[in-house]
């Protein structure tokens, strides 16, 4: 691989360069092996039969392979196939990754593209609520929730997010900023609503900030085990990473079998990441603004 | 003809029509639960019986009576103060190496940024368990490189925090995102200029990269500090807080009060001991920040 390093100022001789950049590459080489390695150490120990996992676990490539783990795993526990986890889980992300999209950009554009007495208050309410600890707010929203009856539903994990996280609004408010306020303008005198400038112009215009948006809120909803713990209590309800710490207590020694559905609970993520890699870098970064 | 004063109106009720759900989500799921909190801090409460008003009594429980609750504590601050100043550290060195354009960086990347990504996940949790198991493969490979291959980690207690931060650190990922693009947006005159003055890569970072990344790095401080405290997968699913509570995380203890035992009203102190304990670091990182945070457009 070579690196197309930008023209500098600064004249090096030849081998030296040649030399650092070798040194870079190795080293980055060495780096990304060392963060990947307990992924595909997981992986590889997924397809060992269970009496090789710990024997042979130095070699990355198994020298017996098996599928029986990803067979047995598969069956689940009490009655219910890693089918229903997995399709409880699937089912609960895509409503907070809806509810966060239509509640996020809603939101934000009031907030970006408005004026309205109280806007600056309640905007600096929004900004407080991020640095609040989720933790204070765990037993309160508990016994509200008990008192609702919403224990053991799904709607705790899933109705907040229809109303908006701050973070998630934030993000999309640096969006909207960037859209040229003529837009509106244009469309305002041609009659349009302000209902009809939102969807109409402002929707299709930050498509790639709700997408970012929409990820992150799937990967957060996929991976939430806290919320299972508290509110969840048939196995007919489980999500994926809540079936999976109950697996992994029933099963101890069928090592394989935990690896293999883990395995399996992280594809969804790394798909995501493939295809929404720009995204997701650019939806992280963006948080640094947020201080 | 519309009159001006008429336009006006119409656009703050679409105002309000357009953040209502986040005016509503903010007072039923924050506004409302702060203040239940702060109530139940000074009650016992159960769930299933009315809460029953008690003055300070948990708080004079929490200080005097409940070893663990120091404990947990102190736990939590060892973890916070080393989590976090490492994985800054990580995170910048490995943000200013990958800086540096090169067609293969969006892998190396990739590599660095996808731990953080499904660091919190169950599946890692059960994972590091047994990497860190004393059979592991961790103990197998520093057997191969000669080093001493019968730690307990996960059951020593001077190991087991240590392993865990070892998971929290390994998630670096996304600060190094943050410093990234920060780097990134250091305007490239400014090197240059400093190059034409003699200025080394080594001064260069500490006269102009440091001190423009300097807001970044609150943020991030502040992020890592605020997330270290409510720690509480790592410890709940690898070590649950063994081996002799040296793993016992803040966030786990009240998690069994409040929810192993049902004690609400308890659990809601230490809640409440927790927030003021964050506003607190944080108004210090706050303060402090003027001293050491550079901003551009102050010019000094």
């Amino acid at each position: 691989m070579t690196a197309s390093s930008r023209v500098k100022p600064i004249r090096r001789s030849g081998t030296s360069k040649q030399l650092r950049l070798m040194l870079y590459h190795v080293l980055m080489a060495l780096g990304s092996f060392v963060m990947l390695y307990p992924l595909i150490w997981m992986v590889s120990s997924s397809v060992k039969p269970n009496t090789d996992i710990f024997t042979t676990s130095t070699q990355l490539i198994p020298q017996a392979f098996t599928a029986e783990h990803y067979i047995t795993g598969w069956k689940g526990f009490a009655g219910y196939t890693f089918t229903v986890f997995f399709g409880n889980s699937l089912f609960i992300a895509v409503l907070v990754m809806l509810g966060t999209i239509a509640s996020s950009s809603f939101v934000a554009f009031g907030f970006a593209r408005m004026r309205f007495p109280g806007r600056n208050i309640w905007f600096v309410a929004m900004i407080t609520t991020m640095l609040l600890p989720g933790q204070v707010m765990m037993i309160p929203r508990f016994v509200l929730f008990n008192r609702m009856g919403w224990v053991g539903t799904y709607l705790p994990m899933v109705v907040p997010a229809f109303f908006g996280g701050a973070f998630n609004i934030f993000l999309v408010m640096q969006f909207i900023r960037g859209i040229p306020r003529e837009m509106d303008e244009a469309a305002k005198i041609d009659g349009c609503s302000w209902y009809g400038i939102f969807l109409k112009i402002i929707v299709p215009l930050i498509v790639p900030a709700l997408v970012t948006v929409g990820v992150l809120a799937f990967i957060g909803s996929w991976e939430d085990f806290m919320g299972a713990l508290l509110y969840l209590n048939k196995p007919s309800r489980y999500t994926a990473a809540y079936a999976l710490k109950l697996f992994n207590d029933n099963t101890k020694v069928d090592y394989g079998s935990t690896f293999a559905m883990s395995v399996i609970s992280l594809v969804p993520i790394l798909t995501i990441f493939f295809f929404f890699q720009k995204n997701l870098v650019e939806g992280i970064s963006l948080q640094g603004l947020k201080g | 003809m519309r009159r001006a004063g008429n336009v006006f109106d119409r656009e703050s009720v679409a105002g309000y029509v357009f953040i209502l759900p986040f005016l509503i989500g903010l007072f039923v799921f924050t506004v409302i639960p702060f203040f239940t909190s702060l109530y139940l801090a000074f009650t016992e409460y159960n769930i299933l019986s009315p809460a029953k008003w008690v003055g300070l009594g948990n708080f004079r429980r929490m200080f005097f009576e409940d070893k663990l609750f120091w404990t947990s504590f102190s736990v939590t601050f060892k973890f916070a103060l080393i989590q976090v100043p490492v994985k800054l550290a990580f995170s910048l060195l490995v943000a200013l190496v990958l800086s540096r354009t090169s067609r293969a960086m969006p892998i190396y990347r990739a590599a660095f940024y996808i731990p953080s990504l499904m660091g919190g996940s169950v599946a890692v949790a059960l994972l590091w368990k047994q990497l860190f198991a004393f059979n592991g493969v961790i103990n197998k490979l520093m057997g191969f490189v000669g080093l001493p291959s019968n730690t307990k980690w996960l059951t020593d207690p001077h190991t087991a925090l240590g392993t865990l931060i070892t998971l929290g650190v390994w998630q670096f990922g996304s600060s190094m995102l943050i410093f990234l693009a920060a780097i990134k947006n250091i305007p490239q005159s400014y090197h240059e200029a400093a190059i034409v003055d003699g200025a080394g890569p080594v001064k260069r970072f500490f006269k102009i990269t440091l001190p423009m990344l300097t807001p970044i790095l609150f943020f991030n401080l502040i992020n890592q500090l605020i997330g270290s405290f409510q720690a509480f997968n790592s410890s709940y699913l690898i070590t649950g807080g063994k081996p002799l509570n040296t793993t016992l995380y803040y966030g786990v203890h009240l998690y069994n009060r409040a929810f192993t035992y049902y004690e609400m009203g308890y659990g809601s102190s230490m809640a409440w001991f927790m927030l003021i304990i964050i506003a607190a670091m944080t108004a210090l990182v706050f303060r402090s920040s003027s001293a050491w945070v550079y901003y551009e457009s102050e010019g000094r």
